[in-house]
């Protein structure tokens, strides 16, 4: 049997190592933080890490800061907790309504409130989908093992690059923290992500996108073109109008820029397993117990298909049909009541459809197993 | 002078009589006396009256969100290294007022920008409230009988908090001799321009004169004086250009006929060194070639109460990195003791290495008394502990514990015969 282990390079290390050099090979030239449990690895590293580092004095400033950085032509990224990024939403309206690149970790941990700052959970999915008032989507994407650490950052700032938005990228304490052996000669190389410029010879129009619906960027460093950028609701030039229809028309596009495209940043992992009725469905760090739990009651026969979702928002169409394809559905996720559940089934849910949910500890692959078996 | 153009032609938006237009009035000339190229201006607004005039500049403009332009312009200013840039920023007395430690942290911090402050005292674009800058007496719609507080002085606290260029002045006639002077000066500067809201301040306080309201408010018209020497921003620079670099890897070097996995579990105090056993006992694991997952809990506070590691040391590749109940539990503390009851409770197999001088916990798994604290103290317990559960269960080589012993610089501190000893 050829014996791949002799070419293995494994490393003693954790998620954070593995996002915060993502992100800087993805094109991140510029980390903001402002101290938070349990993000404060991510602070560490990129204070060795990125081209520039900054500390904020507020969660506030950390996403003023970004947006001026990439209005600039700076790629940002940041990293938090629920109580930080609540204090980010209305800037994060701003960055979003101004087309701003930039990436926010955020690293959940038990609530309410301050909750247990050193608990994981998945606890924040609601308050991030529901972070643009309106129900515009930020394209939000769930790290689900060491792997996802190094391959959803550099997505994540791909998305943000190609699309204009901020993205936010999901994760929770054991993601972030944990040591663990990881064979590092399989990550793939990452290139430098670069924002789509305006270069024609033509008046230049801040908002006015091309057939992707995406408009050119030009930032405030140059002085051949006016740019214009603003919070409130506009018209191609960026200027504030009440209701016009060119400037609806424009919020619309927020919109459509991301649903439009959402299969090119739909990412997930899916093992059928012929004659399976029932779909194991997780994500973040509860999808370790997920997939854990699969394996073995493959082992014992029982057939049983599983859905990692990487892409969170907007919902990828596919989970639809992945989903309609099976009687039994079970969604595992560190929280009180199933907040994926809920936002792929609504409150009434669907026959068939449960949770395996909780807080304060890790899901166990033996109360999903439970679960499939009842 | 530059004859550049820095405002449309078309009508300024502003009630009749409102100060604001002679700000945006103000700083053209001060720009063209300065000669900048529109262009490498940036004129940060935000949210209130002041913030509409972004429209009729031919600058670069950004709207930002109330009260938060200071800070929206710091970005700009910290990603703008270019030379002959400048940042202008225009705000209200009530965006500084939710905005202040923007204000305050800019000039602090030496941010290269201009704030020109829009006081008129009060909160015009939704219906006249008062703001943190309304003078004591001054009357608003909400506030008929006038303002109980005293105002902000704003001047005084950025001049104290290291701002560059400050002045007060009122905003009558031509004031761009101060603006220009404040758009010259490098790193953060501020000029208040004090107002009365024609529509709100004037029909409150009818006959007010501005000069006697600024006057009797306590509030100078000058420059004041710069109390702290102009400092400018440092970034943090890289240390590393590889943060999965190649000294993170670990090889392996031992044998070992461990099959399937095994959990540990160690319980003790902070500072008796419970994070760094478990990372040896890990790494042990992967000289030994296994998968190890290892993973910290311990309270918000860093230096006191419990630590406890879970370390998972696997012949497979490890999917779940949480423990259900540990196959090893060992204790070293009381704190350590108080953490570990529950899942000591939940073991109904497996062992627990307890420290010697604590009670036996309630539990269906074997207790294995041990005088961990007894043999190296307390802060070396930790350690000892994980030699002690090698050499006597031989779960991996202990050469490899020792390997991962000696190449770390405790080596230096501690016996390696003392954490022999069994």
């Amino acid at each position: 049997m050829h014996d791949t282990n002799k070419k293995r390079k494994t490393a003693f290390i954790d998620g954070s190592r593995l996002i915060t050099e993502s992100c800087v090979r993805a094109g991140a030239d510029i980390f903001i933080g402002y101290p938070i449990t349990p993000a404060d690895l991510l602070y560490k590293y990129a204070a060795k890490r990125y081209p520039i580092m900054m500390a904020a004095p507020d969660e506030i400033t950390v996403l003023q800061w970004m947006s001026g950085f990439a209005a600039t032509g700076h790629i940002p990224v940041t990293a938090t907790s629920f109580p930080g990024y609540a204090l980010m939403i209305e800037s994060v309206n701003m960055a979003f309504m101004m087309e701003l690149p930039m990436v926010i970790i955020l690293v959940q941990r038990l609530g309410p409130a301050t909750g247990t700052a050193t608990l994981g959970a998945m606890g924040d999915l609601s308050v991030v989908n529901g972070t643009i008032s309106g129900g515009f989507h930020l394209p939000t994407f769930a790290i689900s093992n060491m792997k996802d650490c190094w391959d959803l950052p550099t997505m994540a700032i791909e998305t943000a690059v190609r699309l204009r938005t901020p993205v936010v990228l999901l994760t929770s304490k054991e993601m972030v923290m944990n040591l663990c052996s990881f064979d590092i000669s399989k990550l793939e190389d990452i290139s430098k992500k670069h924002i789509k410029t305006f270069e024609r010879e033509e008046e230049y129009y801040p908002y006015k996108p091309d057939n992707d619906g995406v408009p050119p960027f030009l930032p405030l460093t140059q002085n051949k073109y006016q740019v214009r950028l603003t919070a409130s609701t506009h018209n191609m030039k960026g200027i504030l109008q009440n209701s016009s229809l060119e400037a609806i028309n424009n919020t619309k596009r927020l919109h459509n820029k991301i649903i439009n495209h959402l299969d090119s940043f739909s990412f997930y992992e899916i093992n059928e397993q012929a004659g399976a009725d029932t779909l194991v469905v997780s994500y973040d760090v509860s999808a370790q117990a997920a997939r854990k739990a699969v394996y073995e009651l493959k082992l014992t026969g029982k057939p049983v298909s599983l859905l990692i979702a990487k892409t969170i928002f907007p919902v990828p169409d596919v989970y639809m049909d992945i989903l309609n394809k099976y009687r039994k559905v079970i969604i595992a996720e560190e929280n009180l009541e199933g907040q994926f559940r809920q936002i792929l089934f609504g409150k009434a849910g669907r026959r068939g459809v449960s949770g395996v949910n909780g807080i304060a500890k890790m899901i166990s692959p033996e109360a999903i197993i439970a679960e499939v078996l009842k | 002078m530059s004859t550049a153009k820095y405002l449309t032609d078309s009508d300024l938006p502003f009630c009749k009589g409102c100060g604001h237009l002679l700000v945006a009035r103000n700083t053209e000339k001060a720009l063209l006396k300065l000669g900048f190229d529109p262009l490498d201006v940036v004129l940060v607004t935000d949210i209130g009256c002041h913030g509409i005039i972004d429209k009729s500049f031919l600058t670069h403009t950004v709207h930002g969100l109330h009260g938060r332009s200071v800070a929206l312009a710091g970005g700009i200013s910290l990603g703008m290294r270019e030379p002959g840039k400048k940042i202008v920023v225009f705000i209200g007395d009530g965006g500084a007022t939710i905005g202040i430690q923007h204000i305050i942290g800019a000039a602090h911090n030496g941010l290269n920008m201009t704030v020109v402050l829009h006081n008129n005292m009060l909160y015009g674009m939704t219906g006249g409230q008062p703001s943190e800058f309304t003078p004591c007496g001054f009357k608003t719609p909400v506030q008929p009988e006038g303002s109980t507080n005293e105002g902000y002085d704003i001047c005084e606290l950025i001049s104290a908090a290291g701002s560059s260029y400050t002045e007060r002045v009122l905003g009558i006639g031509d004031y761009s001799d101060s603006l220009a002077a404040a758009f010259s000066t490098k790193g953060f500067s501020l000029v208040e321009v004090m107002e009365i809201c024609p529509s709100f301040g004037t029909k409150s306080n009818p006959g007010l004169k501005l000069s006697s309201l600024v006057k009797d408010a306590g509030l100078e018209v000058k420059v004041f004086k710069c109390t702290n020497k102009h400092r400018s921003h440092s970034f943090i620079k890289p240390t590393e250009s590889n943060l999965c670099s190649e000294e993170h890897l670990i090889k392996k070097i031992f044998e070992t006929n461990l099959k399937g996995s095994v959990s540990v579990s160690l319980a003790g105090s902070a500072g008796e060194g419970i994070q760094l056993a478990a990372e040896f006992l890990a790494k042990a694991a992967m000289k030994s070639g296994l998968h190890v997952t290892k993973k910290g809990s311990y309270p918000v506070t860093v230096g006191v109460g419990f630590s406890a590691a879970d370390v998972i040391i696997s012949s497979d590749p490890i999917d779940f990195t949480g423990i259900l109940w540990p196959d090893v539990l060992i204790i070293t503390s009381s704190d350590g003791l108080s953490y570990a009851r529950a899942p000591a409770a939940g073991m109904k197999n497996g062992k627990i290495l307890i420290d010697d001088k604590l009670e036996t916990p309630a539990t269906e798994a074997e207790i294995i008394k041990v005088p961990f604290r007894k043999r190296v103290g307390e802060k070396n317990c930790s350690l000892y502990s994980i030699f002690w559960f090698l050499n006597t269960y031989h779960y991996l080589p202990i050469d490899a514990l020792k390997q991962v012993f000696l190449e770390n610089k405790i080596s230096a501190k501690i016996s390696l015969e003392k954490m022999m000893e069994v």
